[in-house]
């Protein structure tokens, strides 16, 4: 596939737009859920990370597998470590019917 | 950057998780369908990673396997830490995103240089300066909200001009790059110096800024990963990195807000300018203190209280005996509800999952705008280690440095009450009015010891 900068500029830009409005709506309450999640799901390059370490490349393999595998554990801990933390407090978000009186 | 045959598979593979993680964010809206976003951003991450693996014409599993393996390692210890340290695990992960990206950005120049067009050693620049300058921030916010670094904002004269120096150098050298990509000798520039910047620009930060801070510090993340799409013409990373980057634009907006601060400011990262030095000579008053059997009594009386906390209370680990508060005073017929500024602790939101964490229900937690229409008909504001969102002055007195700052009204309520451990001034260092009012009572002591006295008083104590 060829480059397309400018398709890739009009996706940016709709993306930001969709960003704002359903990110507006999510409550002040679970601001921090909210930076946790989306910090795990921006981990998303770990696909970028991935590539570059798997694919063959004729020159520069050594400096792309060592680079792109540090890339990876980062990305990846942010994955697994922000997918786990926000689960957890969201679990801790109750509503008043649901906490067992004391 | 898929070959034609089987390109279209991974293509739809990834609008798939696109779409996941678009609902992930919409679910997350509402505490009742938040979880289920997470499941749906769970889902798109892996199908994301599987198709990859499978699809993109990987050739060398080996060190893949490893790495992943590695950072499931890290991030599990990451995923479980004490909801007290969510602020600098966060401003961590923020670390960790950047480095990624900045280790990406530079493997793929040096893979294609000489070969790079302008416009894409533009976007490579942007990708590997804002990831360098975020990796350093980030790492030096989270060693602040550690303390393992002095909390001091530490400022110095012409820090600005020194900071958007560094800043000026670097996008110079970017510029000279995408006209002159062959100049390979040129590209650790843009790493080491954004790298020294982003360490620049948080010595000036003290800890009350600490939640502007990380929401730009996540917004840039999220912009440094939408460029890393740009280079390697993936959608789906440009799509993640918008929404990671817009949401770090609103929540920075936000608390630019709650800080009274201009947006210019926060988008320049100038914060923690020295305070102008406040009015000196303040007329003798004298604020009225109360023992915790007054003011439990005057609890008791109440029909409606409101809860005003802040970091303070955080600090003091006093979130379980304020629940303890809660209950006895629900139990007595009392409507108790918490008034939440949206800056009060260390990042957005942190204050509803100390307390949520508590097993306070979340109906009962208001944020500033939601509240502030109800201290009229309330009976009882008890603030709990909160200080400057409380500042009428903020409303009132056009002199004040933080005059326009929105606040949390308590001195509309009909007591106010007030727990703190002395008269010293807040994170502004200036004077509260609050305090000297007719109404207001301090409750002199510690948060956690205080709030149990209150609690033993109401004849509630649980042990």
């Amino acid at each position: 596939m060829k480059l397309d900068l400018v398709t890739s500029l009009y996706v940016f830009m709709l993306a930001a737009f969709i960003g704002f409005e359903v990110i507006r709506r999510v409550s002040p309450l679970l601001h921090t859920p909210l930076m946790s999640l989306t910090n795990a799901l921006d981990a998303i390059a770990v696909v970028g990370a991935i590539i570059l370490v798997g694919r063959y490349h004729e020159h520069g393999a050594q400096l792309a597998k060592v680079l792109g595998t540090i890339a990876i554990v980062a990305a990846t801990s942010n994955i697994v470590g922000g997918f786990l933390i926000t689960d957890r407090m969201l679990r801790m978000f109750k509503p008043s019917g649901q906490i067992k009186k004391s | 950057m898929s070959d034609a045959g089987s390109g279209y598979l991974i293509e739809i593979t990834y609008l798939i998780a696109t779409a996941l993680f678009i609902l992930s964010l919409k679910w997350l809206s509402s505490p009742t369908t938040a979880r289920r976003g997470v499941l749906a951003g769970e889902a798109g991450m892996a199908l994301a990673v599987i198709g990859t693996l499978l699809q993109q014409g990987i050739v060398n599993y080996q060190w893949i396997a490893i790495a992943l393996v590695l950072g499931t390692i890290i991030g599990v210890p990451l995923g479980r830490v004490a909801m007290t340290a969510v602020p600098q695990r966060t401003a961590l992960s923020h670390a960790f995103g950047a480095l990624c990206v900045t280790l990406v950005g530079t493997a793929e120049f040096y893979l294609k240089a000489p070969d790079v067009p302008p416009f894409t050693m533009s976007v490579l620049s942007m990708e590997v300066i804002l990831g360098s300058l975020t990796f350093t921030g980030s790492l030096m916010a989270a060693g602040k909200l550690q303390e393992i670094l002095p909390q001091r904002p530490i400022t110095y004269k012409g820090q600005n001009v020194v900071n958007l120096g560094l800043l000026g150098v670097a996008i110079a050298v970017a510029a000279v790059l995408a006209a002159h990509p062959e100049k390979t000798e040129l590209f650790p520039l843009i790493v080491l110096i954004p790298l020294v910047f982003g360490v620049m620009m948080i010595i000036p930060i003290g800890g009350a800024d600490m939640p502007t801070v990380i929401s730009l510090l996540n917004s840039y993340a999220g912009l440094s990963a939408a460029a890393m799409g740009f280079v390697l013409d993936s959608k789906l990373l440009i799509i993640a990195g918008a929404l990671d980057g817009a949401s770090g634009f609103i929540l920075s907006v936000n608390m630019s807000k709650a800080m009274n601060r201009s947006f210019s400011n926060v988008l320049f990262g100038a914060f923690g300018q020295e305070q102008t030095a406040v009015a000196g000579a303040l007329p003798a008053r004298t604020a009225r203190s109360a023992t915790p059997e007054e003011a439990a009594g005057i609890l008791a009386a109440a029909n409606k209280v409101v809860i005003v906390p802040g970091y303070g209370m955080a600090v003091a680990q006093a979130q379980h005996k304020v629940r303890e508060l809660y209950d006895t005073l629900t139990k007595r017929g009392v409507d108790v509800k918490f008034g939440i500024h949206p800056v009060a602790g260390r990042m957005p939101g942190h204050m509803n999952v100390l307390l949520a964490e508590a097993d306070i229900p979340y109906d009962r937690l208001l944020d500033m705008d939601e509240i502030n229409g109800d201290f009229p008909q309330t009976d009882v504001a008890l603030v709990i280690g909160a200080n400057d969102v409380t500042n009428p002055a903020a409303r009132n007195d056009s002199k004040s440095p933080i005059y326009g700052m929105p606040i949390l009204d308590v001195d509309k309520a009909r007591i106010a009450m007030v727990i703190k451990r002395s008269m010293a001034a807040g994170f502004a260092g200036i004077d509260n009015p609050l305090y000297y009012l007719d109404k207001t009572l301090m409750l002199f002591g510690d948060a956690k010891s205080f709030v149990g006295s209150l609690v033993r008083e109401l004849g509630g104590a649980q042990d």
